[in-house]
C-alpha cells in the first residue's frame, strides 16, 4: 500500500472527489451552526428577532458562581460513568459470545434483536420504559407473580429509572463497537492460549479485554458523550429527579429562550467532556 | 516422557466423518509427520491429540492416560500454529512466558527459562520486540520458544513452514530438526509437502479421506508404497496396470513384468520411481530387468537432473536421469527403458 501523500497525482483530485462532499457536508452542517452557538454564547442575548446583543462573559460566569450548575454537571459525568459501565457490563459479554461462540444463521437473529431497538422510535421506547418501570407497572407485577408480595418497586421518576432507560437506548453501541473488536481477534490466539495452560478468565484478561481495548474505548466514548448531554430520558423517566446538565441546557433553548446560557453551557459541558477523556488517555497511556 | 496412543478413533462433523476409525501410536521422543492432502483430516488429527476437538468414538492416551473430557489447557501440550498466533499486545518475553506465567512460576525462574528458550532458537536479545517488528522466520522461532518453553509432554506443530519462503524453509526445517533432538519431546508435525516429511521425521503417516494410509520410517514409505495413492502421493511414481499371471504381471499390449515379490492373483497394479527406470544404450543388455519400448516425447533440462517423458501405449512415463554430461537420448527417439524387479513394487490401486 502506498500512501495518500506520496501516490501519483490524479490520486490527489480521486481523494478531493471522495472525501469532499462528506467534509462540505460537515462544515455547512455542524461546523457552521456550532460557530454561530460559539458566537451567541459571548453575547449578551441572543441576535434573533430584531434584537441585538452585547459582548460579554456573564454566561460562562454564571456557570462558575451559581453552585447548582456545577453539582449539575458532576451529576450529569456521573451520570454518563454509570451509564457506561453498566452498557460495558451487560455488552462485553454480549460481544464476546457473539464473536466468538454463535455462528452462522444464530449469530444474524441474535444480531438482529440488538439492533431491533434501533428501529422503534426513540421517545416509544422511553414511554415504553414508563410502563415497565411504574409503581404496579409491569415489572412490578412480574416480581410480584414470582415472589409474591414480597417486593415493592417503585423506581419511576428516580435517577435509577433514567439510568435504566439510557442504558438501554445506548447498549447496543456498546455491543456492536466491541463486536468488531473482539471479531478481529484470531481464534487461534484463544486456541495458543489454551494449549499454554491459560483458564478462560486469563483468557479474558490477558488476550481479549487487551486485544479490544479500542473498540471498548470507542463504544465509551459513543455511549458516555450523549450521555452527558441527554435530557429525553432524563425527563421522562426521571421526573423531578431527572434534571442534570443536558435538560437545563434544552430548558434555555425551548422554555427560558436564553439561548446565549444554553450555548455557554453547551461550550463548558464539551469542555468537561474533553477533559475526562485527556485524562483518561493520559492513564491509559502511563498503564501500556 | 510421552507415549501418545490414538485407538479406533473417528470424529464426525456434522454429517461428513472427518477421521474414521484411525489408530496410530506416537512413540516417546519421536518426530513424526502427518502427511496427507488438504481435507485429508490430518488437522483434525491434531488437533484431537491438543484437546481443542473430542473424538466421536475411540480414544487418546498419553502414556495410558485417557484423555477424554481433558480439554486443551489441561493436557500440558505445546502447539505451533500455522499463523504462529503470537499475542500481537505482547513482546517477545511475555509472549514466550504466557505459559510459565500461567503456571505461577517464580519471576526469577521465569526469566531463566525465557532465556534458555529464546537462546534455544536463537534469538537472544529480542526479548522486549513486539511480534509486529519481526520478520516471518523469527516469529516462528518466538512460536516454538513459546510451545517448547514449558516442557510439554508433546509438540504439536500445524503446517510449521508453509508460510516461510523457500530458502528460510531449508535453514528451518535443519533448525526445527536440531532443536527437537536437543529437547527430545514427542512431537508430531501436519504438513502437505511431502519432502518436508521426508527430511524431517523419523516416521510418517499418510492420511487419505479420514484414513491412515500407510505409516512407517521415511524410507520404507517411499522405497515400498503399499497402494497406489502413497507412491504418487510421496513423489513420483509410474503406475503400470495388467493382470497377475504366474508371480508376474502381464501389462496390457502383452509385456511381463517382474514385480519385487510374486504377485498375487488379485494384484493388478506396480510402481516405479521415475529415477529407478534407465533408458538403454541402443546394444545393451538389460539382465534380468523389466524392459519397456517408447518414444521420447520430451526432455526437460533441470541442472543436476534430465527429466524425460516417454510416450508409452498412449501414456507418459516419466523418467529421471543424472545429468553426467554424456549425450542422452533426444525427442523423438524410441528408446528402451529398463527397471530392476525389486524396483517394481506391487500396489494396491
Amino acid at each position: 500500500m502506498t500512501s495518500p501523500a506520496k501516490g501519483a497525482p490524479g490520486q490527489a483530485g480521486a481523494i478531493l472527489a471522495l472525501t469532499g462532499p462528506a467534509y462540505l457536508w460537515l462544515t455547512v452542517a455542524i461546523l457552521l451552526p456550532l460557530s454561530a452557538m460559539f458566537y451567541f454564547s459571548f453575547l449578551s442575548e441572543a441576535p434573533l428577532a430584531g434584537k441585538t446583543g452585547e459582548w460579554t462573559l456573564a454566561n460562562y460566569r454564571a456557570f462558575f458562581e451559581q453552585g447548582f450548575y456545577g453539582t449539575l454537571m458532576l451529576r450529569s459525568l456521573r451520570l454518563g460513568a454509570e451509564v457506561v459501565f453498566w452498557c460495558f457490563v451487560l455488552g462485553f459479554p454480549c460481544a464476546l459470545v457473539l464473536a466468538k461462540s454463535v455462528k452462522g444463521r444464530w449469530r444474524e437473529a441474535l444480531f438482529l434483536l440488538v439492533i431491533l431497538p434501533f428501529w422503534s422510535n426513540a421517545l416509544v421506547r422511553i414511554f415504553s420504559w414508563t410502563m415497565m418501570l411504574r409503581g404496579n407497572g409491569i415489572l412490578e407485577r412480574a416480581i410480584d407473580w414470582v415472589v409474591p408480595g414480597r417486593f415493592r418497586l417503585d423506581i419511576m421518576f428516580t435517577y435509577e429509572a433514567v439510568v435504566i432507560g439510557l442504558v438501554h437506548s445506548y447498549l447496543p453501541y456498546m455491543i456492536l463497537t466491541c463486536y468488531i473488536s473482539l471479531q478481529a481477534v484470531q481464534d487461534d490466539l484463544i486456541e495458543a492460549a489454551r494449549s499454554m495452560g491459560a483458564s478462560r478468565l486469563t483468557i479474558l484478561r490477558r488476550i481479549l479485554l487487551p486485544l479490544s481495548l479500542p473498540g471498548i474505548l470507542a463504544g465509551v466514548v459513543l455511549i458516555f458523550v450523549p450521555v452527558i448531554g441527554s435530557f429525553m430520558e432524563p425527563r421522562i423517566l426521571g421526573g423531578r429527579n431527572g434534571t442534570f446538565i443536558g435538560t437545563v441546557i434544552e430548558d434555555q433553548f425551548t422554555a427560558v429562550f436564553n439561548w446565549p446560557l444554553g450555548a455557554a453551557l453547551s461550550f463548558i459541558m464539551l469542555g468537561c467532556v474533553g477533559v475526562v477523556f485527556a485524562l483518561s488517555r493520559l492513564a491509559l497511556g502511563r498503564r501500556g | 516422557m510421552t507415549v501418545i496412543s490414538v485407538e479406533g478413533v473417528t470424529k464426525t462433523f456434522g454429517s461428513h466423518d472427518a477421521l474414521t476409525d484411525l489408530s496410530v501410536q506416537f512413540d516417546d521422543g519421536g518426530f513424526y509427520a502427518l502427511l496427507g492432502p488438504s481435507g485429508s483430516g490430518k488437522t483434525t488429527l491434531l488437533r484431537l491429540i491438543a484437546g481443542f476437538e473430542f473424538p466421536t468414538s475411540g480414544r487418546i492416551l498419553f502414556n495410558g492416560e485417557h484423555m477424554e473430557g481433558l480439554p486443551a489447557e489441561k493436557r500440558d501440550v505445546g502447539m505451533m500454529f500455522q499463523s504462529y498466533a503470537l499475542f500481537p499486545n505482547m513482546s517477545v518475553f511475555d509472549n514466550v512466558a504466557f505459559g510459565l506465567t500461567v503456571r505461577k512460576l517464580p519471576a526469577a525462574e521465569i526469566r531463566t527459562r525465557v532465556a534458555e528458550a529464546l537462546e534455544l532458537v536463537r534469538l537472544t536479545g529480542y526479548d522486549k520486540r513486539r511480534p509486529h517488528e519481526l520478520s516471518g522466520g523469527q516469529r516462528q522461532r518466538v512460536a516454538l520458544a513459546r510451545a517448547i518453553v514449558f516442557r510439554p509432554r508433546v509438540l504439536l506443530l500445524d503446517e510449521p513452514l508453509s508460510a516461510l519462503d523457500k530458502a528460510l524453509r531449508l535453514g528451518m526445517q535443519v533448525e526445527l530438526r536440531r532443536i527437537q533432538r536437543d529437547v527430545g519431546i514427542t512431537t508430531i508435525f501436519v504438513t502437505h509437502d511431502q519432502e518436508e516429511a521426508l527430511t524431517l521425521a523419523d516416521r510418517v503417516g499418510v492420511l487419505r479421506d479420514g484414513r491412515l494410509v500407510q505409516e512407517g520410517p521415511p524410507k520404507q514409505l517411499y522405497e515400498r508404497p503399499a497402494s497406489a495413492f502413497t507412491a504418487t502421493f510421496l513423489g513420483e511414481a509410474n503406475l503400470f496396470t495388467g493382470t497377475a499371471a504366474e508371480g508376474r504381471l502381464a501389462l496390457p499390449d502383452g509385456t511381463l513384468l517382474t514385480p519385487d515379490r510374486p504377485a498375487a492373483p488379485a494384484d493388478t497394479t506396480c510402481a516405479v520411481r521415475p529415477e529407478r527406470v534407465d533408458i538403454l544404450a541402443p546394444a545393451e543388455d538389460p539382465g534380468a530387468r523389466n524392459v519397456i519400448t517408447g518414444t521420447v516425447s520430451e526432455v526437460i533440462f533441470a541442472g543436476t537432473s534430465l527429466h524425460y517423458l516417454v510416450d508409452w501405449q498412449g501414456r507418459s512415463l516419466k523418467v529421471t536421469a543424472t545429468n553426467r554430461g554424456a549425450e542422452g537420448a533426444a525427442a523423438g527417439e524410441t528408446v528402451r527403458l529398463a527397471f530392476a524387479p525389486r524396483d517394481t513394487v506391487l500396489v494396491t490401486p
